[in-house]
C-alpha cells in the first residue's frame, strides 16, 4: 500500500503540479551560452535530416522490396561511385560543422580580460565563494531541508535546487571564475550561464561568464562526488552593478560581525546552539540528523565511546579525519576553532550523548598545536 | 596429426557427459555456451540493478535507497553489463560460430579457453559479493575516477581485483580469436574474403589486447593510491586526477567499439541473408571497420572536455572525433545499400537488425553532437549522455546479440525458436526501449545530471515515464528466456538450410552442428563476405 501510494502520489501528483518539463536546452543568457544554444539548434537540423533520409531510404526498401510484394532480389554489391560520394558528403558536412563549433570553443575558451574574480572550491558536499576582488568569501549550503528529501509531499518550487547563500554577482561584467576542489572532483555547472568546468583538487582552472540580464540562476554538481552528489546545487544571483555593490557592502559588514573571535570563551548552550548548526551543515548527511548514522556505511554518534568518553580521540577525528575510515574528512581544513569546538561540544550532548562536556576553541587551537 | 592418429588415438566422438564436461571444456561450443549463458545471466543481474535505480528515480525524494546505495547500483550497473554481459557474450559468439564460419575445427587454444571462461565466475562473483562488505560496493561510478575511488571502502579492492581478473580472461579470449582467424582458415577463404563477423571479432580482439592491460595499469595505480602511499592521482604528492581519467579513457574509448565493432560485424551477417542479396561494398566495409579501430585510439579526451584541457586540445579531440562518423556512416549507408532491391523477410533476427540500425543511427548521431566541444560543455555528464551510450549499447550491442541468438538458434540447437514469440519479444523491447530511453534526451538537455538519486520538480514527468520503460522493457527480457528455454526442449526439428539467403560456411555443415565439425579442414571456394560457392572435403564427427 504505502509502495503504491508512494508511487502514484509522488511520481503522478506531483508531475502534474508543476510547470511543463523542458525538451530542451535551458534557456542562454550569456553570449556563450547563446552560441552553444544556436549551435546545438543547427546540429539538431543536420542530425534530423540525415536520420529521416536514411530511414526514408530503408523504409522504401522496406515496403518496395519485399520477398512478400513479389520482389526480387537485384544482385549489385559494389558501385565505386556511391560509395565515394558518401564517403565525401558527410565529410563536407562535418568541415561545415567543424567552422563554427571551433568559434565556439575559442569564445568559450577566451578566459581572460575580466572585470573581477571570484574562487570556487568544491567540497563534499557544497561550494565555497571567495570574492578575491572584495576579500571576503563564503559557504554555499543546500538550502532544501532534510525533511523534504526523505519525505514526501513537502517540496518547494526549488527542491534540491535552492541554497542558503546564493552566489551574487553583478550584470554587464565580465567575471572570471577560478575553480579548485577540496578533496575530490566536482563540476561547477549552471546551464543558462553556459559554463561547466571541473573542480579539480591540487589543480586552479578558470572558466568565465558575462551575464546581462538580472535574475536567478540555478545549476547543480556535475560530477560524481560521493553521496551527497545530488544535493550540492548552486544559485547564481545576478543583480545590477548599485545592487551588486550594496550587497557586498552589506555582505562584509555581516561577515565581520559573525566572525569568531577564536579567544573567546563560550557558554555550554550557546555552543550547543552554534554546534548544531555546524553539524546540520557538515556532518548529518553521513551521521545523520538523530545522529545514529548509517548501520554498516556511516557510524553512529549516539553512545559511540569517541563521543562519550575519549574526549582527545573525538577532537583528533575531527580535525584531522579518521585513519581508518577514509570517509571521514579531515575538517580542520574547512572549519574554524569556533566551528569545530562548537559542534564537538554539540556531539557530546546531543542525541542522548548528555556528558556535559564542554570544548572551547583555545582547546581547538591548542590541539591543532599540537598536531603541527 | 594424422601420426598422432595412427598411433591409436582415434578422435573422440562421444561428448563429455556430466558436469566434467562444463567444467573441462575444450570445445569451443560447448564454451561458447558457457559464454552465452553466463552472459544472459550477468545480463538478468545487471538488469534487476537497473529496475532498482529507475525505481528510486520515479519520483523526487527518497523512497527506496540511501544515495550510497543507489551509487553502488550505478557502478555495478555498469561494471556487470561491460565486463559481465556485453564482453562475454560477444566472446561466446565467436566462439561458437567462427570456427564453423571459417572451416576450423576448434579454437586454436583449447584449454586456454576453458580457462578464459571460467575466470569470468569467480570475476562476477567478486563483484556482487563486494555490496555485502563493510562499505559496501564500490559507488564511484563505473568510470571509477580518483580521487573518488580511493575514497571506497573494501568493495573498492574488490572491483580492482574483478577487473584484474575480467581484463586477463578478456585478453586470453582476444589472444584465440586471433589466432585461430588468422591460422585456422579453410583454405580458399582469404582474409578479404572472410565474413565480417570474422573480420569484426578480428579486429576487436586486437583492440582487446591494445587496451585491455592499460586498464589494469589504471586501477592498479588507484590500488597502491589507496594501500602503498602512492601519490599518482593525488596532487598534495605531485600527482595529478586528471592523469587517472587520462589513463582511463585511454582505455575507455576503445573499449566502446570493443563492444560496438562486432555488433557490425553480426548485422553484416543478417542484412544480407533476409535481403537474398550480398552484402553492399564488402571492401568498404573492412576499411571501415578498421578506420573506427584505428581513430578509436585518437579521440579518448572527448570524454574530458569539462577538465579545462587547453583550447587546441579541445579542438584536435572533437576534429578527431566528428572524424569517426565518416567510416561509421560508410557502414549504416551500406546496410540500407544491402537491403536496396533485395528480396526481403522479416524474420526475428531481420526484425532486430533493422531495429538496429534504426536506433544505433540515432545513438551515432546524438555521438557527433556531443562531439561538439562547446556543446559537450552543457551535455557531459547529463542524462542525455546516458541516453546516448544506451541508443548505442542496449539497442546496438544487445539488439545486434538477439539478432544473432535468434539467427544461429536453429545451427546450434537443431531446434526452431517460436517465430511469434520472437516477433514480439522484438517489438516489446522496441517500444519500450525508446519510451524508456528517448525520454532522457529532453532531461539532460534541461539539465539533469547523471548519477543522481533524486532530481528537482521539473524532471518529474520524464523520469515516471523513463521508469516504466524500463520496468516494461525488462519483463519483455523474459519472453526470449521463455522462448529459448521452451524451444530448446520442445522446439520443432530445424530444416537443414533455415534461412533461404543464408551463405556462409556455418550453413553448409549438418544441423544441429555436429559435436566436432570439421575435423578435416574443407577446401572451399569463396566470395566476399564469406559467401561460399562450393566445398569440398571436411569431416564432422
Amino acid at each position: 500500500m504505502t509502495f503504491w501510494r508512494t508511487m502514484i502520489g509522488g511520481g503522478l501528483l506531483t508531475g502534474a503540479a508543476h510547470a511543463a518539463p523542458g525538451i530542451g536546452l535551458q534557456t542562454p543568457v550569456t553570449s556563450v551560452a547563446h552560441e552553444i544554444y544556436d549551435l546545438h539548434n543547427l546540429l539538431v537540423i543536420i542530425a534530423t535530416t540525415i536520420f529521416v533520409g536514411v530511414l526514408v531510404a530503408m523504409f522504401y526498401a522496406i515496403v518496395k522490396h519485399r520477398k512478400s510484394a513479389g520482389h526480387e532480389a537485384k544482385h549489385f554489391h559494389e558501385n565505386t561511385t556511391v560509395e565515394v560520394i558518401w564517403t565525401v558528403i558527410p565529410l563536407l558536412i562535418l568541415v561545415g560543422m567543424a567552422w563554427p563549433a571551433t568559434r565556439a570553443v575559442l569564445h568559450q575558451k577566451q578566459t581572460r580580460g575580466e572585470d573581477m574574480t571570484i574562487k570556487i572550491t568544491g567540497y563534499q558536499w557544497k561550494w565555497r565563494y571567495d570574492y578575491l576582488d572584495a576579500g571576503m568569501g563564503f559557504m554555499s549550503n543546500l538550502g532544501t531541508p532534510r525533511d523534504a528529501i526523505y519525505k514526501t509531499g513537502t517540496k518547494g518550487e526549488h527542491y534540491l535546487l535552492e541554497v542558503d547563500q546564493p552566489l551574487v554577482v553583478p550584470t554587464g561584467k565580465r567575471i572570471r571564475l577560478l575553480l579548485t576542489a577540496n578533496d575530490v572532483i566536482h563540476a561547477w555547472w549552471v546551464p543558462a550561464l553556459g559554463v561547466k568546468q571541473d573542480a579539480i583538487p591540487g589543480f586552479v582552472r578558470d572558466a568565465w561568464f558575462k551575464v546581462d540580464k538580472p535574475g536567478i540562476y540555478r545549476g547543480q554538481c556535475a560530477e560524481l562526488c560521493g553521496r551527497d552528489h545530488a544535493f550540492m546545487p548552486i544559485v547564481v544571483d545576478a543583480r545590477s552593478p548599485a545592487d551588486y555593490e550594496k550587497w557586498v557592502a552589506q555582505k562584509q559588514k555581516t561577515l565581520a560581525a559573525s566572525a569568531d573571535d577564536p579567544n573567546k570563551t563560550w557558554t555550554l548552550k550557546d555552543l550547543v546552539a552554534r554546534g548544531e548548526t555546524v553539524y546540520q551543515q557538515n556532518c548529518a548527511a553521513c551521521h545523520q540528523p538523530n545522529g545514529q548514522g548509517i548501520p554498516g556505511t556511516f557510524p553512529p554518534l549516539a553512545g559511540s565511546p569517541i563521543a562519550t568518553k575519549n574526549r582527545a580521540a573525538h577532537l583528533d577525528i575531527v580535525i584531522n579525519g579518521s585513519r581508518r575510515n577514509p570517509a571521514m574528512a579531515a575538517w580542520g581544513k574547512v572549519l574554524n576553532d569556533t566551528e569545530i569546538a562548537a559542534v564537538i561540544t554539540y556531539e557530546r550532548n546531543a542525541f542522548g550523548n548528555n556528558t556535559g562536556d564542554v570544548v572551547q576553541p583555545k582547546d581547538i587551537k591548542a590541539a591543532r598545536g599540537g598536531k603541527a | 596429426m594424422a601420426i598422432a592418429d595412427t598411433a591409436g588415438h582415434a578422435p573422440h566422438t562421444g561428448k563429455p557427459t556430466g558436469l566434467g564436461r562444463w567444467l573441462f571444456a575444450t570445445n569451443h561450443k560447448d564454451i561458447g555456451s558457457l559464454y552465452l549463458w553466463f552472459s544472459f545471466i550477468m545480463f538478468l543481474t545487471g538488469g534487476v540493478m537497473a529496475l532498482a535505480i529507475r525505481l528510486e528515480l520515479f519520483s523526487p525524494g527518497l523512497q527506496f535507497w540511501q544515495p550510497e546505495l543507489f551509487n553502488q547500483l550505478v557502478t555495478l550497473h555498469g561494471l556487470i553489463m561491460i565486463f559481465g554481459a556485453i564482453m562475454p557474450a560477444f566472446n561466446g559468439l565467436a566462439n561458437w560460430m567462427l570456427p564453423l564460419m571459417i572451416g576450423a575445427p576448434d579454437m586454436a587454444f583449447a584449454r586456454m579457453n576453458n580457462w578464459s571462461f571460467w575466470l569470468l565466475p569467480p570475476a562476477a562473483l567478486l563483484l556482487l559479493l563486494s555490496f555485502f562488505v563493510p562499505g559496501g560496493a564500490a559507488a564511484s561510478g563505473w568510470t571509477m575516477y580518483a580521487p573518488l575511488s580511493t575514497q571506497m571502502g573494501m568493495g573498492m579492492d574488490m572491483t580492482i581485483f574483478a577487473i584484474h581478473i575480467l581484463g586477463v580472461s578478456s585478453i586470453m579470449g582476444a589472444i584465440n580469436i586471433i589466432v585461430t582467424v588468422l591460422n585456422l582458415r579453410a583454405p580458399g577463404l582469404t582474409l578479404m574474403k572472410m565474413p565480417m563477423f570474422a573480420w569484426a571479432s578480428l579486429i576487436t580482439a586486437y583492440l582487446i589486447i591494445a587496451v585491455m592491460p592499460v586498464l589494469a595499469g589504471a586501477v592498479t595505480m588507484v590500488l597502491t593510491d589507496r594501500h602503498f602511499g602512492t601519490h599518482f592521482f593525488n596532487a598534495a604528492g605531485g600527482g595529478d586526477p586528471v592523469m587517472y581519467q587520462h589513463v582511463f579513457w585511454f582505455f575507455g574509448h576503445p573499449e566502446v567499439y570493443i563492444m560496438a565493432l562486432p555488433a557490425f560485424g553480426i548485422i553484416s551477417q543478417v542484412i544480407p541473408t533476409f535481403s537474398r542479396k550480398r552484402l553492399f561494398g564488402y571492401t568498404s566495409m573492412v576499411y571501415a571497420t578498421a578506420s573506427i579501430a584505428i581513430l578509436s585510439f585518437m579521440v579518448w579526451a572527448h570524454h574530458m572536455f569539462t577538465t579545462g584541457m587547453p583550447a587546441t586540445a579541445q579542438l584536435f579531440f572533437m576534429y578527431a572525433t566528428m572524424l569517426i562518423a565518416v567510416p561509421t556512416g560508410v557502414k549504416v549507408f551500406n546496410w540500407v545499400a544491402t537491403m536496396w532491391q533485395g528480396s526481403l523477410t522479416f524474420e526475428t533476427p531481420m526484425l532486430f537488425a533493422i531495429g538496429f540500425i534504426c536506433l544505433f543511427t540515432i545513438g551515432g548521431l546524438s555521438g557527433v553532437i556531443l562531439s561538439v566541444a562547446a556543446v559537450d560543455t552543457q551535455l557531459q555528464d547529463t542524462y542525455y549522455v546516458v541516453a546516448h551510450f544506451h541508443y548505442v549499447l542496449v539497442a546496438g550491442a544487445l539488439f545486434s546479440l538477439f539478432s544473432a541468438v535468434y539467427y544461429w538458434f536453429p545451427k546450434m540447437t537443431g531446434r526452431m525458436y517460436s517465430e511469434r514469440l520472437g516477433k514480439l519479444h522484438f517489438w516489446w523491447s522496441m517500444v519500450w526501449f525508446n519510451v524508456t530511453f528517448f525520454p532522457m534526451h529532453f532531461l539532460g538537455l534541461a539539465g539533469m545530471p547523471r548519477r543522481i538519486p533524486d532530481y528537482a520538480l521539473q524532471f518529474t514527468d520524464f523520469n515516471s515515464l523513463a521508469t516504466i520503460g524500463a520496468f516494461c522493457f525488462g519483463l519483455g527480457q523474459l519472453i526470449v528466456l521463455y522462448n529459448l528455454l521452451i524451444s530448446l526442449r520442445r522446439g520443432p526439428p530445424a530444416v537443414e538450410h533455415p534461412w533461404e539467403g543464408a551463405q556462409t560456411l556455418e550453413w553448409r555443415i549438418p544441423t544441429p552442428a555436429p559435436y566436432h565439425s570439421f575435423v578435416e579442414a574443407p577446401e572451399v571456394d569463396a566470395d566476399d563476405n564469406g559467401v561460399i560457392h562450393a566445398v569440398r572435403g571436411g569431416t564432422h564427427h
